[in-house]
């Protein structure tokens, strides 16, 4: 664990040069997204027949899990992909006494950082809309964490495998963008046509969403909520085995 | 392990990929406090031999020591003690020249104190103090090679391998990186380095080897190499035109070897002023040139002049 340390601290002095930008960006966000969706949009769907809350608390925890889901995806897609051939830091780590697994741990302690960093804000913004109805939603910090990396982990052993980085323009054109829209961020999953709905079932996205909706709402029931966490940890273990794999091949040959 | 065991030590080591055996059954020794170096054209396998020494890459067959640990086994513990300067650089050229010391420095687990203070030691060293707090971005490849070097020396090492050092640089930053690298020789530190110029190697290596196709083809110090396989000097004779039809013959054994290229002919003898007069008589070359044998004249020997890609 300490040398994964040690290339965690190599990310973090990396992120000094961008923390600025990144902080304003992290802030501002849910502020847009909240006043935009939650209170805009919100006033024409509380017309309609209803989700059973106020659509600002509807969609307060929808928009946590898309930046959770978008900030772990970031965080792994274009810079594993720069340490392993632009900046070329793994390799930089491999040749001091670090090993795959420290390297691959280290830079996931980073994202869970960085999606640490950009739930707490939104925690906090949610929270200051009143959208925020139990204090269950403590819960919703590591949860939001955990659907962060249930990304981070799978998209950084593809940035390891993929030979140019024209492959995330598939990734998030085709996976992250649609599960952006449509895991039940936004409006139910059970007003999506059958296959599709399945399809939704099955993402992290929609287990993130479903639980930290749950957990801001105060609605959240001990069975359930276990089951979400152990299928988001599915994820999560399942990345990093693949991750452990793909960082191998490349790094070590 | 004792004082005068070697630093590395390999038995029949190979590496594969696929199909290809880049590296095919090499035997080699490296001792304490020598600069030895891996000599050879691109494709030899000197690459591959630096990165399992490194243990970034696995061994496909044979026993490969180095510090007297096993690579695959011990790797953490031998790169802790060992310095590498890659092929291709890895700096993080949007970090300043300073911060690529620091960050490497922590990978070793040193003390931020401590990396520091060692930082601007070596920067020094390197000539680079001055530009500590300058982005790695707008300076030039030697000054980057250089900053790599420092950076390969944070850690104290006993062993330190450098995989083309000067390759692209231009004359006055080869020789600036030379002379760094003769004074850790100095210190004692044991330096392994590929190269593919001849010069780099007559200058640095106390003993080489000459890599062909994944298999040493000779191995000892460059004078005596010169004096194995090639002879003392070597008669260059330039023509206009083509060159005539040269028989080693015509020199009554005073001319080992004779080498015809589209431009000029080679005489390989040892005592180059005695062939000239003969030379000039026989052939009526435009120009005439007598110098001492070089590494080269014994690599193309090995290897041949036939571009390798």
């Amino acid at each position: 664990m300490t040398y994964a340390l040690r290339a965690y601290e190599y990310w973090l002095f990396s992120y000094r040069r961008v923390w600025r930008g990144s902080v304003v960006t992290t802030a501002l966000n849910p502020i847009l997204y909240l006043s935009a969706l939650g209170l805009g949009l919100g006033k024409l769907v509380n017309r309609g027949p209803g989700l059973g809350v106020p659509y600002l608390d509807y969609v307060a925890p929808g928009i946590l899990a898309s930046t959770a889901m978008l900030v772990g995806a970031f965080e792994s897609a274009y810079p594993v992909m720069s340490a392993i051939r632009w900046t070329r830091q793994f390799h930089a780590m491999l040749a001091a006494p670090l090993r795959i697994r420290d390297v691959v741990l280290g830079h996931q302690l980073y994202a869970a950082s960085r999606v640490g960093l950009a739930a707490g804000f939104y925690l906090v913004v949610i929270a200051a809309f009143g959208a925020v109805h139990s204090w269950l939603a403590v819960l919703a910090f590591p949860v939001a964490i955990l659907l962060g990396l249930s990304f981070s982990a799978p998209v950084a052993a593809m940035a390891a495998w993929l030979e140019r980085d024209e492959g995330f323009n598939a990734l998030f054109r085709f996976g992250v963008t649609p599960m952006f829209l449509f895991s039940g961020t936004f409006f139910p999953v059970s007003r999506l046509p059958q296959g599709l709905r399945e399809l939704a079932w099955a993402t992290p996205t929609w287990h993130g969403v479903d639980l930290l909706r749950h957990l801001t709402l105060g609605t959240a029931t001990l069975w359930p909520s276990l089951g979400h966490v152990a299928y988001l940890a599915a994820w999560v273990a399942a990345g990093l085995w693949l991750a452990q794999r793909t960082f191998t091949k490349r790094l070590v040959t | 392990m004792s004082a005068d065991a070697p630093l590395i030590h390999a038995r029949g080591l190979v590496k594969t990929f696929g199909g290809l055996r880049a590296v095919d059954g090499i035997d080699f020794e490296v001792a304490r406090g020598e600069a030895f170096g891996f000599l050879g054209p691109n494709g030899a396998g000197k690459s591959s031999t630096m990165r399992m020494i490194g243990c970034v890459s696995p061994p496909s067959a044979g026993t490969l020591r180095i510090l007297g640990l096993d690579p695959v086994r011990d790797g953490p513990l031998i790169r802790a003690r060992l310095g590498v300067v890659p092929q291709q650089d890895t700096l993080d050229t949007e970090l300043t020249v300073r911060e690529n010391v620091l960050i490497y420095g922590r990978y070793f687990g040193l003390s931020r104190g401590e990396v520091r203070e060692r930082a601007e030691r070596l920067l020094d060293f390197v000539q680079l103090g001055e530009r500590a707090n300058d982005k790695v971005e707008p300076l030039s490849g030697g000054m980057k090679r250089r900053l790599t070097i420092a950076r390969s020396l944070v850690n104290d090492p006993e062993l330190l391998l450098l995989d083309e050092p000067t390759t692209g640089l231009d004359p006055q930053a080869r020789h600036a990186l030379w002379d760094r690298l003769f004074r850790l020789k100095r210190q004692g530190v044991t330096l392994v380095l590929t190269t593919h110029y001849m010069d780099e190697a007559e200058q640095l290596c106390d003993r080489l080897v000459i890599m062909d196709r994944g298999r040493i083809a000779e191995e000892g110090s460059p004078a005596e190499l010169i004096r194995r396989l090639s002879t003392r000097e070597v008669v260059e004779l330039r023509f206009a035109g083509d060159p005539p039809g040269v028989d080693a013959a015509d020199f009554a054994g005073a001319v080992a070897r004779v080498e015809v290229l589209p431009d000029r002919v080679l005489l390989y003898t040892d005592d180059g002023d005695a062939i000239v007069p003969v030379a000039h008589e026989r052939l009526q070359p435009q120009s005439v040139l007598v110098r001492r044998s070089t590494l080269e004249d014994v690599f193309l020997r090995l290897t041949g002049r036939t571009l390798v890609d």
